[in-house]
């Protein structure tokens, strides 16, 4: 019975080993795994307009899919990093770009948190300094709260 | 001068408060699917492609330079392009305009019978199969509407299904404009 099992288990072994793999794993799509990593270096710094909050390297929406495509021809025809990115900002704005660039319309959004940083210092420095010359009894004592809170 | 500084030291706050509120009511109440194309003002992108109906035919651009025109991009497997279509259909009967269609990403096949079903309000179908023209005109969230001038520049888009008020105020006018 054992021996009837190892030739089978042999005669198995056999049978896989030598006959040709029939599934592939996939093919990546693009032949060329450089070109995929520039491609994948582009898509990821641009927003996908269907799933806004996706990068076009991430979503599967068709439209980053057929952006995808896009790019990967555009690489192949030698286009720079730079024009591939004024190709889609001339289709889209500058809504693509997770990194918009500065400019007058953009000013706001590049400048606002330090403006409201620099805005907000300027407060506290004032009241601040304004409190440290008050008189000590402009302050209600410490004590105070206390009781209130017994009460 | 001490009971004016007071007073500004509550009205300040509260004013700035209020200009927030009114910045952030302003941008939550936009539609962030409605992104701005910088194609308006624009010449049309270059395209030729075939007819829908017959793919021995091709229309370009620049068969179409010299009128005002409307280019809806559509899709039979696209849900509010049938919420759309009536309205369309019943645009296209007014005649102030020639409506051309770019068939966006769909099957010859499909597009057709789609057109035999619920009516065809085009004066003629581009059939974009790969979406390759679309890129070209932004499109990203089909159907969009664009009004193409004499001159072959884009001087209007409108994103998602055309309604009967998009059309009275904001279509008819644009085209009533670019025909004087």
């Amino acid at each position: 019975m054992l021996r009837v099992f190892l030739a089978c288990l042999i005669a198995l072994t056999v049978l896989l080993t030598t006959q040709p793999l029939v599934a592939k794993e996939a093919l990546p799509e693009a032949a060329d795994p450089a070109l995929e990593v520039r491609m994948v270096g582009i898509t990821s710094e641009l927003r996908c307009l269907v799933c806004q909050n996706q990068t076009i390297a991430d979503s599967h929406a068709d439209l980053a899919v057929d952006l995808r495509r896009e790019v990967r021809e555009l690489l192949k025809q030698g286009k720079s990093d730079r024009e591939i990115i004024d190709y889609m900002t001339a289709r889209y704005g500058d809504f693509v770009l997770y990194r918009p660039p500065f400019k007058a319309t953009t000013a706001l959004l590049w400048l606002g948190p330090a403006l409201m940083l620099v805005l907000g210092s300027i407060v506290l420095l004032v009241v601040l300094r304004r409190r440290s010359r008050m008189a000590a009894d402009a302050f209600e004592p410490d004590e105070d709260d206390d009781d209130s809170g017994h009460a | 001068m001490k009971r004016l500084t007071f007073r500004l030291a509550f009205l300040l706050p509260l004013a700035a408060f209020t200009a927030l509120v009114v910045v952030l009511a302003v941008g939550l109440n936009r539609d962030p699917r409605q992104v701005p194309s910088p194609l308006i003002g624009k010449p049309a992108p270059a395209f030729a492609l075939t007819r829908l109906d017959d793919p021995d035919k091709t229309l370009s651009r620049d068969d179409l330079r010299g009128k005002v025109w409307m280019l809806n991009v559509w899709a039979s497997w696209c849900v509010a392009c049938r919420e759309e279509h009536p309205v369309l259909v019943e645009f296209a009967k007014k005649g102030l305009v020639p409506i051309y269609g770019l068939n966006y990403k769909d099957q010859r096949e499909e597009g057709r019978a789609w057109l035999a079903r619920f009516g065809n309000p085009y004066t003629s179908s581009l059939f974009d199969g790969e979406g390759r023209v679309g890129i070209d005109f932004g499109v990203y969230g089909v159907p969009e509407t664009f009004i193409i001038d004499k001159t072959g520049t884009i001087r209007m888009k409108h994103i998602g299904p055309l309604t009967p008020e998009v059309i009275a105020t904001e279509i008819e006018p644009m085209i009533k404009k670019l025909d004087a």
